[in-house]
């Protein structure tokens, strides 16, 4: 119990003081997830909805697979990242092991699952809902995949906020392929990580509860911005 | 509103211009220390050079070394780090300094190891009494240490029963399980003084020089990985075996304790 | 005027899971005006005229216009269909869809919003309607692209009467205006009031097709005569 009001007396401070490390690791998470958010989101997005429109042949087995690539775990993903990046890999030449975009990498693999699948069901029911007045409209397939992603935006933002979700706290994958070196891969995860391994209670609680305001400030931000809550629009 | 958009986004996508840097693996043990916070500030003043630390054990600190993927390793478990030269990863093993694994134990001192006259009465005193113990269990130089330690007492690890718990983390993590089990463990000094959440433990046995933790440092061999900047691996091992690296190590203390002995000698 | 038609039917079949909805059907509309489509639930009107329309598939015969121009014809669906946007939005919409200029779609929004009495709701949620102002709205929505022909499927089936009246209305300016109108429904009293002719369906066969004035007064089956009665016919 004491460790928690340590770690609120202590997340108090360094939010108030502004910090510079503090600064410097919200700032390369929020860089690295809203990075991989909006990547991944402009492949899901129109995924999710090519996938409620576009009948073809394995489209239901596409689907599973989708939902399935949901519960892989992340540090399993991190892994396989991390031996395609490595030098001794099949990408090694990038040279992008232990840097900022390889965490960005390996967290588009790992949202980009959860976004598709979010955005499909969503797409699934508003194309119901379209789908007689489209087809008599005589709407080409790129008019129609316009017309629901304009027209279901409200669940595609929560589809890609249950991906910024995931992905702020994901910490298993980017400690692998990012290495948490200090200054340069250090994100509010892995500094936690790194300080409850240290024993240093207190400051993971502070770093943790810093993580956990950013993320509603983040949700706060993208409502106020679409102004989802504005009566009559909705 | 759209200006200040441009501003955050600019904020948060502002790169960090890379100078010549160089990423070295190290083990937690030596993270713990906290004695890269002194040698990382005073390489960057004397030979202008980034030292990008990896800090893992030391099982994946020389699979890194393999691989590529750093230029050079920090650890402290001599045979391992031979196999690794003799294999052609790396191009030789320099020692810089040495510190001392402690044995941590619960205040009460159950085993009564405390007074003990060397560490393997220590360690039989810890299994005759069946002890609650935690291990590394994770292949670390720690680790290492500590199956040399029960072997040289002539214990064998598999017949220990549930009070040996292997955990399978870094030091700090492993301290925090001891704390929450009240347990013996063996640490090296330097995470021990640092360690934030001591609880009901205190060290118990040390000065044994069967618990000497020698470090050394193993440049990456170019040959195997062109790519890695071994000039840079030269520069830092240079660095390490001088007077200035000497002063610092000798000199750093925690709470007046002083934790390394630099041992590097002129090649 | 372009002449849409005759339209021909020829042995039009279309079935559905080993169930015959329609057909083998053979029908040709010549004239101008309204063609209603009369008879009782589940006689194959709603599948006739998505036959017709072309958004339903089917399985065997030929449907043949004289000339073939699908954006020259639209549709208005017994439950309204509006997308989730003001109504301005979903009259503009189909303009939209075919680049037209802003002006020109602006000035067609502006006339249509004025017919169906909605000038003062262009910006309300379309959602937020009542049934006949929807149903208003969408066929407005279904003329604003000044389609040749019309087809509507119980367009008022789920409307009170004042609802019902206005929507006639525009239904009879819009065929004076010359319009060709093929209009489904089971309400005897609007087909006396709509029809230039009628075509009665039973069973998903035509059983029954002339003249409206002819038919109503001298039907020449048993089933249509029953039909005009208003008993039930099966």
């Amino acid at each position: 119990m004491i460790d928690i009001l340590d770690g609120l007396k202590a997340a108090f401070w360094l939010v108030i003081s502004f910090d510079a490390e503090l600064w410097e690791i919200s700032l390369r998470s929020l860089r690295v997830t809203l990075s991989a958010l909006i990547i991944a989101s402009l492949i899901a997005i129109p995924l999710g909805t090519y996938l409620a429109v576009q009948r073809f042949r394995y489209r239901r087995f596409a689907i599973s697979l989708i939902n399935a690539l949901m519960g892989l775990p992340p540090v399993v993903i991190g892994l396989l990242v991390y031996i395609a990046l490595s030098r001794s890999g099949p990408f090694g030449v990038l040279n992008l092991l232990f840097t900022p975009t390889a965490m960005i990498i390996a967290q588009v693999i790992i949202i980009t699952p959860v976004i598709a699948s979010i955005a499909h069901q969503a797409m699934r029911e508003l194309w119901a809902e379209y789908h007689d007045l489209l087809i008599s409209l005589n709407t080409t397939k790129w008019q129609r995949i316009v017309t629901l992603i304009r027209d279901g935006r409200r669940n595609l933002l929560t589809a890609a906020l249950a991906g910024f979700g995931r992905a702020i706290g994901e910490v298993g994958a980017i400690m692998v392929v990012g290495g948490n070196i200090d200054h340069v891969t250090r994100v509010l995860t892995t500094a936690i990580a790194l300080e409850t391994g240290k024993g240093d209670f207190a400051l993971a609680l502070a770093l943790g509860f810093v993580l956990i305001g950013i993320a509603i400030v983040v949700n706060l931000a993208i409502h106020t911005l679409s102004r989802t809550e504005r009566e009559g629009r909705w | 509103m759209n200006r200040f958009l441009l501003v955050a986004i600019a904020l948060l996508w502002a790169q960090v211009s890379s100078a010549d840097n160089m990423r070295l693996a190290v083990t937690t043990s030596f993270e713990n220390s906290g004695l890269a916070d002194v040698l990382l500030p005073a390489i960057k003043t004397d030979i202008d050079l980034d030292v990008q630390l990896l800090v893992v054990g030391t099982g994946q600190a020389l699979k890194l070394g393999a691989a590529g993927d750093v230029d050079a390793v920090l650890v402290h478990s001599k045979e391992a780090e031979e196999a690794f030269v003799t294999a052609g990863y790396g191009t030789h093993r320099r020692e810089i300094m040495y510190n001392d694994f402690v044995i941590i134990g619960p205040v009460e001192d159950p085993a009564g190891i405390n007074g003990a006259a060397n560490v393997i009465d220590a360690m039989t005193n810890i299994a005759t009494a069946k002890a609650r113990f935690v291990s590394r269990g994770d292949d670390s130089g720690t680790h290492k240490a500590e199956r040399a330690l029960w072997a040289a007492a002539g214990l064998n690890i598999q017949d220990h029963g549930d009070w040996y718990q292997a955990v399978g983390s870094g030091m700090g993590a492993a301290l925090n399980t001891a704390a929450g089990l009240n347990a013996y463990i063996i640490a090296d000094r330097a995470s021990w003084l640092n360690f934030g959440n001591k609880k009901g433990l205190s060290l118990l046995f040390s000065g044994d020089p069967a618990l000497y933790n020698q470090y050394a440092f193993l440049p990456v061999d170019p040959v195997k990985n062109s790519h890695v900047r071994n000039d840079l691996a030269m520069l830092l091992e240079e660095w390490l075996t001088g007077a200035r690296a000497a002063a610092l190590i000798n000199g750093y203390s925690i709470g007046g304790e002083p934790l390394f002995v630099f041992n590097a000698t002129t090649d | 005027m372009s002449a849409k038609f005759p339209l021909e039917l020829d042995q039009v079949l279309v079935q559905r899971k080993g169930k015959v909805l329609l057909g083998p059907l053979d029908l040709s509309l010549k004239k101008n005006g309204v063609t209603i489509i009369l008879g009782p639930n589940g006689s194959g009107k709603t599948t006739l005229l998505r036959a017709m329309h072309g958004i339903e598939r089917i399985n065997g015969g030929r449907i043949t216009w004289a000339q073939e121009d699908p954006a020259k014809h639209a549709f208005v669906f017994q439950s309204p269909v509006v997308l989730r946007r003001t109504v301005a939005q979903n009259l503009a919409f189909p303009l939209q869809l075919l680049n037209v200029p802003r002006a020109e779609t602006e000035a067609a929004v502006a006339h249509w919003l004025t017919r169906i009495g909605l000038s003062g709701k262009s910006e309300t949620a379309a959602t937020r309607l009542s049934g006949g102002e929807r149903q208003k709205l969408a066929i407005a929505r279904a003329l604003i692209r000044k389609p040749d022909v019309l087809f509507l499927d119980e367009p008022c089936a789920n409307l009170d009467g004042y609802a019902t009246r206005e929507i006639e209305t525009i239904l009879g300016e819009t065929a004076e205006a010359g319009t060709r109108l093929v209009m489904a429904t089971h309400d005897m009293g609007q087909a006396r009031r709509l029809a230039d002719d009628i075509v009665f369906m039973l069973n998903g066969k035509v059983h029954e097709t002339g003249a409206a004035e002819a038919v109503i007064a001298r039907p020449q089956t048993e089933e249509l005569s029953a039909f005009l009665k208003g008993d039930i016919v099966v």
